[in-house]
């Protein structure tokens, strides 16, 4: 079964919410939207307080061309625009809607029925494209990235094949895997839409078997799409890094930075994404909610729900059984990757994938020991980088090595400090380092 | 609720120094069962006097001298230290030998660097080196097996590789009639040092070391593979070389590939680091072990090797992600 090739670990999976199926929650009192919910320029209000909104209704535009404009994902009026403390812990510019009804706009075509490609003969690459841009999709897999930016290929570069992240390789999120048994035929339009907008013939959908329920059923319903291949992919992680799953799913390596996936002719998309831009392009819905994967081991219900944006932690943990006793960190994503929170009070933002609340005996650090310089997070390091030297390197601060030792292709999975015999914070100090020298770099470039 | 704030990674693998240093004694017991099967009392009060002393020698530093508050005696680096000096001597060595050997690899070998992961040598092998230099008489002379109750007063005889080593400066091929068998080889039944009897026991633990991922295959290979290449040429080109096979499984060798050599704090640490790291220590065995003052050059060649691991770090890198070959 294929996978990529360098290093790589296996956490345990704990797919607590796996067999529960997505269920609608409760619309919020009052939704929050953050202008930060993508990589890239925030986005500007457009309303004022007191300016009656719908769902659906645009309240911030993009703020540049690496942007998304916001839209309400409720009804109601504008209380304010103030500050938020979200999910990263920065104070941020946010509308304030109190919730009232649930009026949508009327462009918006809430019927189940699916609407096919072959239905809209009239779509091409620039209408899909804008559509997407429109709607204010950003990567849903938690990066965040604005979706139409990806599907605009800069000049000189061609895109080749279209690839779908459906590995879900983070522990405990389940919120792909069940879109993937209640929706595979809008994800595989949503694919084909992708395609079209970037004008190629192929396209595949990854995912890692530990999914043999959703591999079967795509594969099954992929028969009527010739141009799509569904691939079964060993579980690792982090299968799910852009880099790690073009060279998993194509055997294509992409350089080190500048090189972008588009660099070896790929486009990479997450499967939610792919749904999202079904429903923007297909029934005209811009993205006002996503699914959401609440879960941990204390969590008297792990439930994926579909949580309108904007609505606060505290909510989607009470619809699941509220917090338990023994919580002790809150993390928004998964347990690799995601950001531990200072609060509930933190709205959901499009890039809310899960909700993990660890209990206190887990969520303590093991005391450091020294290094012992086993070697094993050379081995498990994904991007062939050597963890223990970049991290002593950025603690000694000494830029220049770190540097020259490629510390700016670390893509912070965590893999070294998941596998550390010696519990050493590497990615702490590997972090710390990155975005030093990264700024080195910028400030270099910039006096040219 | 106040939430505990760090961040990712929110989980760990489990694993511990505790768990890959005592994985490695575990892996030693079939090893030390063959050894006590095979030197009776003299191995037993060999080895309990090396691990007693190295520990208590790490204690002793570590809370006189260094003043440490935490005191890690209980991570399991002394204890394989310990075991893995008791394995690199004979056993009718003397015990007030023993403790300067101990004394040597925990004190000199290890603390003076700082301690478990600062020495640039295996603390083992720097007291057995000293050992070997400073008692050569005693180090040297190995007891014939199956003396259950003897210790120092054991009788002593010639070992397998003292015979190949006579046989290639006579250019004489009928020395080597009087090698044990290659069966005698692999079980153990020779005489030599506490860990250089049963190739097969060291193997198994070998096996289970890779099985827990506690080593990676690339050195002991890479060192097994270039002695045995390395001997057959040598056999090939002049029979008066002993037979590869009994190359392998004579003196240290199979302990030194696996246990000594892949000690983590001083072998390389890049995969390709390691693979170069065991050519070259296979090379250095084989010529100092049939051209050399002393018939067993394993030691020498790990301890020259454990020299030139910070080079190799630094210019020997692991294949990076999408790197471009030039």
């Amino acid at each position: 079964m294929k996978t990529f090739k360098i290093g790589g670990v296996h956490p345990a999976e704990n797919k607590l919410s796996a067999a529960s199926p997505i269920r609608e929650a409760a619309l919020p009192k009052q939704a929050v939207f953050s202008m930060f919910q993508h990589i890239g320029a925030p986005a500007k209000p457009i309303v004022k307080k007191g300016d009656v909104v719908k769902v659906g209704t645009v309240i911030a535009e993009a703020g540049g061309f690496v942007s998304a404009p916001v839209h309400s994902s409720v009804s109601g009026t504008v209380s304010k625009v103030d500050v938020v403390i979200d999910a990263s812990g920065t104070r941020r510019q946010a509308i304030f809607v109190d919730v009232n009804g649930d009026e949508w706009e009327d462009a918006i075509d809430r019927s189940p029925e699916l609407v096919r490609l072959s239905d809209r003969p009239e779509l091409d690459a620039a209408t899909i494209i804008n559509k997407v841009k429109e709607a204010g999709i950003v990567g849903l897999g938690g990066a965040t990235f604005p979706c139409h930016v990806k599907l605009s290929p800069p000049p000189g570069s061609k895109a080749e094949c279209v690839i779908i992240n459906a590995v879900e390789c983070e522990p405990y999120l389940t919120a792909d895997h069940r879109l993937m048994l209640e929706h595979p035929e809008e994800i595989l339009v949503g694919v084909s839409l992708i395609m079209k907008a970037v004008s190629v013939e192929k396209g595949y959908i990854g995912i890692e078997n530990n999914k043999p329920d959703a591999i079967r059923l795509m594969t099954e319903k992929a028969q009527a799409y010739p141009n799509i291949e569904i691939v079964p992919l060993k579980v690792k992680y982090p299968q799910g890094g852009e880099k790690q799953l073009i060279d998993a799913v194509i055997g294509r390596q992409v350089p080190a930075p500048p090189a972008i996936p588009i660099s070896v002719g790929a486009v990479v998309q997450n499967v939610g994404t792919a749904f999202a831009i079904y429903q923007a392009v297909m029934k005209n819905k811009p993205l006002v909610d996503r699914i959401i994967t609440v879960t941990g081991k204390s969590v008297s219900n792990p439930s994926n729900l579909l949580a309108r944006l904007g609505t606060p932690f505290q909510q989607l943990i009470d619809e699941c059984g509220g917090l338990p006793e023994d919580s002790g960190k809150i993390i928004g994503g998964g347990p690799m990757m995601g950001k531990a929170l200072l609060n509930l009070d933190v709205p959901m933002t499009k890039g809310s994938s899960g909700l993990l609340i660890m209990r206190n005996d887990e969520a303590k650090r093991a005391e450091p020991d020294p290094c012992i310089r086993c070697a094993k997070c050379v081995s498990a390091c994904p991007m062939g980088l050597e963890p223990y030297l970049l991290a002593t390197l950025s603690d000694k601060q000494e830029w220049e090595m770190a540097e020259g030792n490629d510390i700016v292709s670390c893509i912070e999975c965590g893999s070294c400090q998941f596998t550390c015999p010696s519990h050493r914070p590497l990615l702490d100090n590997i972090r710390v380092g990155k975005t030093t020298v990264m700024g080195i770099i910028r400030s270099r470039a910039a006096k040219k | 609720m106040k939430p505990i704030i760090s961040l990712s990674p929110h989980v760990h693998g489990g694993d511990s120094v505790q768990r890959n240093m005592y994985g490695v004694c575990m892996a030693l017991l079939p090893a030390l069962a063959a050894s006590l099967w095979f030197f009776g009392l003299g191995a037993a009060i060999v080895m309990l006097t090396s691990v007693a002393s190295c520990v208590f020698f790490e204690w002793a530093i570590a809370k006189f001298i260094l003043k440490r508050e935490r005191i890690t005696i209980t991570d399991g680096s002394a204890v394989l230290t310990g075991m893995l000096l008791g394995f690199n001597l004979p056993s009718n060595l003397p015990i007030w030998i023993i403790i300067i050997g101990a004394l040597v690899a925990i004190g000199i070998g290890k603390m003076t660097f700082g301690g478990l992961g600062c020495n640039p040598f295996n603390p083992a092998l720097a007291g057995r080196i000293f050992l070997l230099i400073s008692f050569p008489v005693q180090m040297t002379s190995w007891p014939e097996i199956k003396q259950y109750m003897a210790y120092t007063d054991a009788t002593t005889a010639a070992t397998p590789l003292s015979l190949m080593q006579t046989a290639i400066a006579t250019g004489d091929a009928s020395v080597l009639e009087q090698l044990p068998s290659l069966e005698e080889m692999l079980l153990g039944a020779m005489g030599g040092s506490l860990g250089e009897v049963s190739a097969l026991m060291l193997l198994l633990g070998t096996v289970f070391m890779l099985w827990k991922k506690i080593i990676t295959w690339h050195i002991p290979v890479s060192i097994l593979g270039t002695v045995a290449v390395f001997s057959t040429a040598l056999h090939l080109w002049n029979p008066a070389y002993a037979h590869p096979l009994a190359v392998l499984m004579s003196g240290g060798l199979i302990l030194g590939a696996c246990f000594m050599a892949t000690d983590y704090v001083t072998s390389p640490m890049s995969h390709r680091g390691q693979l170069i790291y065991g050519v070259c220590i296979g090379l250095l065995t084989v010529v100092i072990r049939n051209w050399g003052a002393y018939p067993e050059g394993m030691s020498f060649a790990i301890f020259t090797m454990n020299a030139f691991t910070p080079l190799i770090n630094t210019y020997c890198k692991p294949k990076r992600f999408g790197e471009v070959k030039k």
